[in-house]
């Protein structure tokens, strides 16, 4: 069984925001009004967030696109008291939308701040409504959401290996954000098959998880421009 | 007839039934004033219904703000009664008899409120069944609904045990509505059998009830501490929360005491030694949440990790340093200035003590809460949170509507245990000397 995995090249990010805009109308992720978003309601399930580097004149911005993680070991599943968030045998941390009851304990387990909250029911701008995907639901609000690592593509791409009466192959399988990145920064596959682009990468000296010293075992991948400084928090102070 | 006479309460304690008997026209102009509020509340609420919670100040990352400060508070006070209560009908404190009621229907009224609260921070309130439906046993909020509900029962019963006497006291006193009281009062008629019946129950009671008010806020705590985030995941959590639900709950009983005092003319059985020997408590509770406190933060700020630090020095130096320096005065200087002197330990001065503690211990949940969602581990998802009208109306709401359903209770049940002051009139004076002999070598009375 694959457990589905990614790596994310910070040397070749260029900031660009395609795999933001690409999850937004992959997912039918809610377009949130510019005066709720200035109140910290955005919901976007992969964000590219910048981390400051060195000080003033010699400073530098790494863009990091951050989606779920996709922990081994989700502090997130734990905490729900309905069940309505758990891990499947592929490593895929998903959500019950239908079972979610709005406590947002879930939210506040996760240290990536990685699940997102429906503050309202859900607007689309009038031509947005029309195109829509219809292979995933449009979240009622008051519920959590957060990312499925496209889980409808995989669906879609195991009905077709199997219509075609072949395995599954590399690349058959592959999120909205990673397919768009123009920068080819973002690659995807199976963790466990040692001769997967992502295995290979994920094995190299450049690589890194996000908070790797809480245990939580987290399958997106960076892939270090220089040495690594961000995440401890220490930028917070200013 | 000579049943019948021992039922009645004494003339001197005929004051008690008063409240439940006349009611004066400002009892339904405060009560209006309370329901006012209630009224605000519900619809804010129902705001909150039709839009959801993007009306209330939440926001990415503080996902929780008043709401689940207000559950922590309102279980908090719930262990003014039950708790407090059951130690002291346990040790015997012959002093408690005129107190214990009151302190009872806070636990009882305020565990609603507490419920209440995390029903207003629900998403989706009409998923609220899902609990039972398909329950995750591994959610430490699924640890609350089961201790809370237990608590609940618990609380009920252990209130409702000591009433039984009191009941049929205005049963037989023609009091109205006459089928509530013939109903609750279960036919009691005072025999020997009866009270011995009721005196086990009630002790097996109070020896229940410890444990679960114990569990109820360690559960309660560890919805925070079983988290990884900074300055919630924490091992001295449960305890620390534990003694400042003691805490408020006396602050807060001794508050009630005052007004129910103050308002039926109670002087007589609300005297100052009760309110000294609760002051007392009081100092003791606030020199251990000083204690707790300092522990806590002193070990955070030695290991100085660095994802800790930044929420600490938000709380000692950065954005919420008002609210926790509000908090230390008022759960620490304040209480504990008043009530280590005798001169000042007086009812007015344990009041005032009482309410800097209730605001500061609301104040500590928020600083509990609020600082740490505000600053999670990685560096970008930082947020503020201020309350909206939403938030507040609903806050204020309950709080009235608490002490609207308190007033309420006053009006159908004696707030003063009469057979228990009654039975301390006529049993434990005489015991407590036979019980003070006993610890005494044995008297050798010089045959004469």
């Amino acid at each position: 069984m694959p457990r589905w995995g990614m790596v994310i090249d910070l040397a070749k990010c260029t900031a660009c925001q395609a795999c933001v805009v690409a999850c937004q109308t992959e997912n039918n992720v809610p377009c949130v009004p510019p005066e709720q978003a200035a109140r910290g309601r955005i919901i976007s399930w992969i964000s590219v967030l910048p981390q400051l580097e060195g000080e003033y004149p010699r400073l530098t911005m790494r863009p990091t696109p951050l989606p779920c993680v996709h922990c081994d070991n989700p502090p997130c599943i734990r905490v729900c008291p309905v069940g309505a968030t758990g891990i499947n045998p592929e490593g895929v941390v998903r959500q019950i939308f239908a079972r979610c009851i709005g406590c947002r304990y879930c939210t506040n387990a996760c240290p990536y701040t990685r699940r997102m909250f429906n503050w309202y029911r859900p607007e689309f701008p009038g031509e947005f409504t029309e195109a829509l995907n219809p292979d995933v639901s449009v979240r009622p609000k008051g519920v959590v959401e957060k990312c499925t690592l496209c889980h409808h593509r995989l669906q879609k791409a195991r009905d077709q290996a199997r219509a075609q009466n072949r395995e599954l192959a590399e690349g058959d399988y592959i999120p909205a954000c990673v397919e768009i990145c123009p920068a080819g920064a973002m690659y995807f596959g199976d963790l466990d098959d040692p001769n997967s682009t992502v295995a290979t990468l994920a094995r190299g000296r450049r690589a890194f998880r996000l908070l790797e010293e809480l245990g939580t075992k987290p399958k997106v991948i960076y892939l270090a421009q220089g040495e690594w400084s961000g995440g401890d928090g220490q930028g917070a102070r200013t | 007839m000579e049943t019948d006479k021992e039922r009645a309460p004494n003339t001197q304690d005929w004051k008690l039934l008063h409240p439940v008997l006349a009611t004066r026209r400002s009892f339904y102009y405060l009560g209006m004033c309370f329901l006012a509020f209630t009224v605000v509340a519900f619809f804010a609420w129902l705001r909150q219904l039709r839009f959801g919670l993007g009306v209330t100040g939440l926001n990415v990352p503080v996902y929780w703000g008043f709401y689940i400060t207000n559950f922590v508070f309102f279980i908090g006070i719930s262990h003014a009664g039950t708790l407090i209560s059951a130690i002291l009908r346990l040790c015997h404190a012959e002093w408690r008899r005129s107190i214990t009621r009151a302190a009872e229907v806070i636990t009882v009224l305020v565990l609603f409120f507490g419920v209440g609260s995390v029903i207003m921070d629900l998403g989706r309130p009409d998923r609220l069944l899902n609990v039972l439906r398909s329950p995750n046993f591994r959610s430490p909020l699924l640890w609350d609904v089961c201790s809370i509900s237990v608590y609940l029962t618990a609380s009920t019963i252990y209130l409702y045990l000591p009433l039984i006497p009191d009941i049929a006291i205005l049963r037989d006193h023609g009091a109205r509505p006459t089928f509530l009281y013939r109903w609750l009062g279960l036919g009691w008629r005072a025999t020997v059998k009866q009270k011995r019946f009721l005196n086990a129950a009630i002790a097996v009671m109070a020896v229940l009830v410890i444990p679960i008010a114990i569990s109820v806020h360690t559960v309660v705590s560890w919805v925070f501490a079983m988290t990884v985030q900074p300055m919630w995941h924490s091992s001295i959590f449960g305890p620390y929360f534990v003694v400042g639900a003691i805490f408020s709950g006396i602050a807060s009983l001794i508050v009630v005491m005052a007004l129910i005092r103050r308002i039926y003319f109670l002087q007589d059985y609300l005297k100052p030694i009760h309110f000294n020997n609760l002051g007392l408590l009081l100092l003791v509770m606030a020199l251990l949440w000083f204690y707790f406190t300092f522990a806590e933060y002193l070990t955070t700020f030695y290991g100085s990790d660095p994802s800790h630090l930044v929420v600490f020095y938000s709380k000692l130096s950065g954005r919420y340093a008002v609210p926790f320096w509000i908090m230390f005065v008022t759960c620490f200087v304040i209480p504990v200035s008043l009530l280590a002197r005798r001169k000042t330990r007086t009812i007015t001065g344990t009041v005032i003590a009482s309410v800097s503690v209730n605001i500061g211990m609301w104040l500590e949940r928020f600083t509990i809460v609020v600082p740490t969602l505000s600053q999670p581990r990685l560096p970008w998802a930082k947020g503020h949170y201020s309350p909206t009208w939403v938030e507040v109306g609903i806050t204020v709401g309950f709080g009235a509507t608490f002490m609207f359903l308190y007033m309420l209770f006053t009006k159908f049940f004696p707030i003063v245990s009469i057979w228990e002051v009654q039975e301390g009139r006529e049993q434990a004076v005489p015991e407590v000397v036979t019980r003070v002999r006993s610890y005494l070598p044995e008297e050798t009375v010089p045959s004469a």
